[in-house]
């Protein structure tokens, strides 16, 4: 066996000398190598649900899927059933040309062969591709405390500030690699260190501010550094209800996606910071303060990547992260109230909504809600719009968007709710 | 880390952390910003003509440059996590870095890469991490390489 730094189980050195298969031993070197490169001193079990990054088989990436060949091969699957991002197609609900669609076919040609491989590893069922697998709907959703391989940010920030479960921003395949050793290295936001804040960041602003600028200006200026957040108590009330969590839910997003954060604390809301206080903030900690004019600030250095800045816009996404089902239903009331308002029927922007597959069942299921979103125009969609955008056809359209996360990753252009409603109404900018 | 000697302007020493050791030397290229691993070689994915001309628009260091075969010298990768599993095959399709030199400490995206490309595919990238600024000062786009095991690298 070669030498390793970190320490090591009798087990483990068993399966690092190959006494249990091969392929096992390639898996914890893996995780083992990973760990090292960070300093972790020693693995820890993962005792939370497995939810992974990679849903899509992009062309080019034909070594994974030997990789994933090798693991099926070898009889290897995750210790519990698993969860994965989005579907990146889904032409019954998202228009596409023929273009598009010619490039789409080839940039994911392998995308049947990968989901068959997803399910001989563990995959939980067909419905369950979404970056929101904490969704009541979905079910995969870890507990407090609870130690987890989790490589979507979203997801990650999610867990760790929300729930206060305990996951790195881990890497695509690492985290499967993980998942089916069944541990994962001990550093970072897995340890109680690695969780103090290094910045206290001042909601001073004189209304509740838009989620996804707030988490913007935060990612932007703490990195991937732990922030303690207070003023926010003032809007949201103390501790956690629906709203909150989709409020957190989409700060998160766009604090993970404009920096690096895997965790946030909010004072008198999320679990650690009600439990602790401002002892979690470490000694010499950092000031950001956010102001309304902060606010403005931020939204202004946002570039707009059209070519032409007057196109009128063909297309809006919202719902990236996915939609909660309350989420649906508060898009839905609103656009019809903004509609109702200016005399129309349906939207003039072709208007997709993003969910998890069991999120948007549930909501179908209320035949008068579905109606009412249909009759409007509207779309209702599983797949990740960032996965639309990775399409150089489709990026050439003046696209927009209420998410942070899909316009820092992609050409969208960023606008507040409300002017998305003014927009897809009227049609123009 | 990060410390240097040598003939000033011409050729400096630095030594950083080993985090996948070897003897290798080759051509350098330079990013003073995150490489954005998925951004860079998404291209080069489809393209498959043998070189990884980066596509990221937004690094104005790299843009339309060829990574394939160089040694990649930067702070950290950013971007996607799925930025491991791409440099892994990117690397088994013969574009991949030769070795890659962090001024700061490697990042989970590029850690992964590597790990996954040695353990996987056989294939070691050379890396080296910790470096500091000074390296990522000196060191130019076109100059010799010299890396050795014990995470010394020679630039000249």
């Amino acid at each position: 066996m070669k030498q390793y730094k970190m320490e090591l189980t009798d087990e483990e050195k068993e399966i690092l000398e190959g006494k249990h298969g091969e392929v096992m031993r390639k898996v914890l070197e893996s995780v083992v190598l990973y760990g090292e490169a960070f300093e972790a001193r020693r693995l820890l079990p993962i005792d939370g649900p497995v939810h992974l990054v990679t849903s899509f088989a992009l062309t080019g990436i034909e070594s994974v899927f030997d990789m994933m060949d090798e693991l099926i091969n070898a009889g290897l699957k995750t210790k519990e059933p698993f969860t994965v991002d989005p579907r990146p197609i889904d032409y019954d609900n998202v228009e596409c040309t023929e273009a598009q669609k010619k490039i789409f076919n080839a940039m994911y040609e392998n995308q049947e062969r990968y989901e068959i491989q997803l399910k001989k590893l563990g995959l939980k069922d067909d419905s369950a591709f979404t970056c929101t697998c904490y969704m009541p709907e979905v079910g995969n959703i870890p507990k407090k405390g609870q130690i987890l391989s989790w490589a979507e940010s979203s997801a990650v920030v999610y867990a760790n500030s929300i729930i206060g479960a305990r996951t790195n921003r881990m890497s695509a395949l690492i985290e499967l690699l993980c998942g089916i050793i069944g541990k994962v290295p001990e550093f970072g936001l897995v340890t109680d260190k690695g969780r103090r804040a290094t910045w206290l960041v001042e909601v001073k602003t004189s209304t509740l501010p838009n989620a996804q600028v707030l988490g913007s200006a935060i990612g932007m200026k703490v990195m991937e550094d732990v922030p303690y957040i207070v003023g926010l108590d003032r809007f949201l009330g103390k501790g956690i209800n629906s709203t909150t969590l989709d409020y957190l839910k989409d700060m998160g997003a766009a604090s993970a996606s404009n920096g690096a954060v895997g965790l946030y604390h909010v004072e008198n809301i999320t679990p650690e910071a009600v439990e602790q206080g401002r002892s979690l903030l470490v000694e010499n900690y950092r000031i950001y303060t956010i102001d309304d004019n902060e606010i403005k600030r931020v939204i202004d250095s946002y570039p707009i990547l059209w070519k032409d800045l007057d196109a009128k816009p063909t297309m809006c996404f919202i719902g990236c992260p996915h939609l909660s089902l309350g989420q649906i239903y508060g898009w839905v009331e609103k656009i019809s109230d903004r509609l109702s308002k200016a005399g129309k029927d349906k939207v003039s922007i072709n208007t997709v909504l993003c969910a998890a597959p069991d999120v948007i069942s549930k909501f179908k299921l209320d035949n008068e809600a579905y109606k009412k979103l249909v009759d409007m125009g509207l779309h209702l969609t599983y797949i990740c719009p960032l996965m639309y955008m990775s399409n150089p056809e489709c990026a050439k359209q003046p696209i927009i968007t209420n998410s942070n996360k899909l316009r820092t990753y992609s050409t969208a252009r960023f606008f507040l709710d409300d002017d998305i409603l003014d927009i897809i109404v009227n049609g123009n900018i | 880390m990060g410390i240097y000697k040598g003939v000033w302007n011409l050729t400096r020493t630095f030594k950083g952390r080993v985090v996948l050791g070897g003897n290798v030397s080759g051509e350098s290229i330079v990013t003073h910003q995150g490489l954005n691993i998925l951004a860079s070689y998404l291209k080069s994915l489809n393209d498959r003509n043998g070189k990884a001309i980066c596509s990221d628009q937004n690094n104005k260091d790299l843009y339309n440059k060829d990574l394939a075969g160089k040694i990649i010298c930067l702070p950290q990768t950013i971007g996607s996590t799925t930025g491991g599993m791409i440099l892994q095959s990117v690397t088994e399709l013969g574009i991949g870095p030769k070795a890659m030199l962090f001024s700061k400490h490697i990042d989970s995206l590029a850690a992964a890469g590597i790990i996954l490309c040695y353990v996987w595919n056989n294939k070691k990238i050379v890396t080296i991490d910790q470096l500091g600024d000074e390296f990522l000062e000196f060191v130019k786009d076109g100059q010799h390489i010299e890396i050795s095991e014990d995470g010394t690298v020679i630039v000249s």
